[in-house]
């Protein structure tokens, strides 16, 4: 069985044709993690006897005819996504121990689906990051090039896709964790329009920016994840039904905002990307430089919202209902001493600048004022895409670095340029494989992002493929 | 706007979070770096109108969603400390 070839509608049609058994196809996955992923480490936690029993009730359902499009197809899950029973730790010493008590809403879609579960997989602690380096329980390894670091967070997801220890994966995505390690490792990642996928189960982060997403090894499969797990719940106030944006006819011209690439980006991304818009052009695109000049503050922005909303969400982690619990003497004791023990040194400092942030005296001039720039950066994308069908750019302007490299906090932020203007606009976003650069010989992947309108993820995919098909 | 002075310690008692005096003082160096990477969004002038979410909260009649207690057994599995169908805490008020 050649796993690298593997697309997801081969997979349903040699399931259905039985050329091999679901049984045969998790077995294959779980040899090649035993083989690769000590080196890896892009599962948590391999869920190797309860995916063999989710694969034979799949061949049973295939022997019956009723199999569905990802009936007996191994997933892997980001380590903040809950399945009911199973440790979710969102790679913390907090919720190390920790069993979910409920399936995620698109846990419950794909059990319904006939998915089988492999493992859980490694992530920046609670989905803070950019590397994977602050999991708790050490760093993911980048397939390409296992000195460098895999992206995050859902870094581990995107690390197993790329090896072949997964077939797709669940990420989530709050300011460009799905796109970045996607670009990072040559595979596909969407980040989806909010409230396109519920986010039921999913332990939030920043709530006005978290979204769960596919990733996979092409925009196909991609897409046919992304169609199995969206759609309206109830148990997700935010959530959205499909029929909230109005259809978008394709009128094939992208845009790119000139400015923004015309510092910082590293020379031979730069060269990837105009040869991917090389490629669109061919394709009969038309290619036209756009102006969103709030972008330039999208940065400052997120690293305000993102703190406040963090150390908003966070405060739950207090040792009294679920996860770790250090004793004091008091409740007061209990929370502080449970908080300082069960959470790693970037989520303290998350914590603390959101806490200052949304301080009485501050509040004004930080949260607030953020809140304001956000919706000038939402109205100058919607101008935009009254004329584009999606705006172009590198997912990173900077290469994987070394794992252990960048230690500043604000060098590893400002790596983030590109992806955090789509999670403060709602909209959906996805990145393509479309070059390779050889750094001390090996072959780096270089992503091209394509940014949509809200509710635009078809045209996304549609945009996708033709710069996919150019690299493949 | 001038870069204000940030009490880490004082932050830290409000996040409910202890920190020890090591990383006290490296918090006390990189914050205030951080702070100064978002300060550029005070540059920005004229008019800013207030964000309106377009995603509205939905709300439901307000009965009983589900019979009372179905889930209480599954949800204190999860807590450190239960006790006949209670949370267990230390000490709230002292004297």
């Amino acid at each position: 069985m050649n796993l690298a070839a593997l697309s997801v509608a081969e997979a349903r049609r040699a399931l259905d044709a039985k050329e091999f058994s679901a049984l045969e196809l998790t077995n294959a996955y779980l040899d090649t993690i035993k083989v690769k992923d000590t080196e890896l480490h892009a599962y948590l936690e391999v869920w190797a006897e309860q995916a063999r029993a989710e694969a034979r009730a799949a061949d049973e359902r295939i022997a019956r005819g009723e199999a569905s499009m990802f009936t007996g197809v191994p997933i892997a899950v980001k380590d903040n996504i809950l399945i009911e029973g199973r440790i979710a730790s969102s790679a913390s010493k907090m919720l190390e121990n920790y069993r979910a008590s409920y399936d995620a809403t698109v846990i419950k879609k794909l059990k319904e689906e006939g998915a089988v579960f492999l493992g859980r997989t490694n992530m920046d602690e609670f989905a803070l990051g950019g590397s994977t380096e602050n999991s708790a329980f050490g760093p993911t390894k980048n397939p390409l090039d296992t000195t460098r670091v895999p992206g995050g967070t859902s870094g581990g997801s995107a690390a197993a896709v790329a090896a072949d220890l997964a077939l797709l994966a669940l990420g989530s995505d709050t300011g460009g964790s799905i796109r970045q390690p996607a670009s990072f490792c040559g595979i596909v990642g969407l980040k989806t329009t909010y409230g396109s996928v519920s986010r039921f189960g999913l332990m939030a982060a920043a709530s006005s920016l978290d979204q769960i997403g596919p990733m996979g090894k092409s925009v196909a499969d991609v897409h046919m994840l992304f169609k199995a797990i969206r759609g309206r719940d109830e148990h997700d106030g935010t959530s959205v039904s499909e029929s909230l944006y109005p259809a978008r006819p394709l009128k094939k011209v992208i845009g790119v905002p000139r400015s923004l690439l015309a510092k910082g980006v590293d020379p031979e991304v730069l060269a990837s990307f105009e040869q991917a818009l090389e490629t669109l052009r061919e394709e009969g695109y038309e290619v036209r430089d756009i102006e969103l000049p709030s972008l330039q503050h999208a940065l400052a922005v997120y690293y305000i919202v993102n703190p406040a909303e963090v150390s908003t969400n966070l405060a739950r982690y207090d040792g009294i209902r679920y996860g770790l619990s250090v004793p004091a003497d008091d409740i007061g004791g209990v929370y502080s001493k449970t908080r300082g023990a069960g959470f790693g040194p970037e989520v303290r400092r998350r914590i603390l600048v959101g806490t200052f942030v949304l301080s009485s005296g501050y509040a004004d001039a930080y949260y607030r004022k953020a809140r304001a720039v956000r919706s000038l950066i939402r109205a100058e994308m919607a101008d935009v895409f009254q004329e584009v069908d999606a705006i172009a750019t590198p997912t990173s302007p900077i290469l994987p670095w070394k794992l252990g490299e960048k230690a500043d906090p604000v060098s590893l932020y400002a790596a983030d340029i590109f992806t955090v203007p789509v999670n403060l606009a709602g909209v959906p976003a996805l990145s393509v494989p479309v070059s390779t650069v050889a750094r001390e010989g090996k072959n780096l992947s270089v992503g091209f992002q394509l940014i949509g309108a809200h509710g635009a993820e078809e045209n996304l995919c549609t945009i996708g493929a033709v710069v996919e098909k150019v690299h493949s | 706007m001038t870069e204000p002075h940030i009490d880490v310690a004082a932050l830290a008692k409000l996040a409910r979070l202890d920190v020890s005096p090591e990383e006290l003082s490296r918090l006390e160096k990189e914050i205030p770096k951080i702070l100064a990477f978002v300060e550029t969004i005070q540059t920005v002038s004229g008019e800013v109108t207030p964000e309106i979410p377009e995603v509205r909260n939905v709300m439901r009649e307000d009965v009983d969603p589900h019979e009372s207690g179905i889930h209480t057994e599954v949800l204190l599995a999860a807590a450190p400390a239960s006790e006949d169908g209670h949370l267990v805490v230390k000490k709230v008020l002292h004297k």
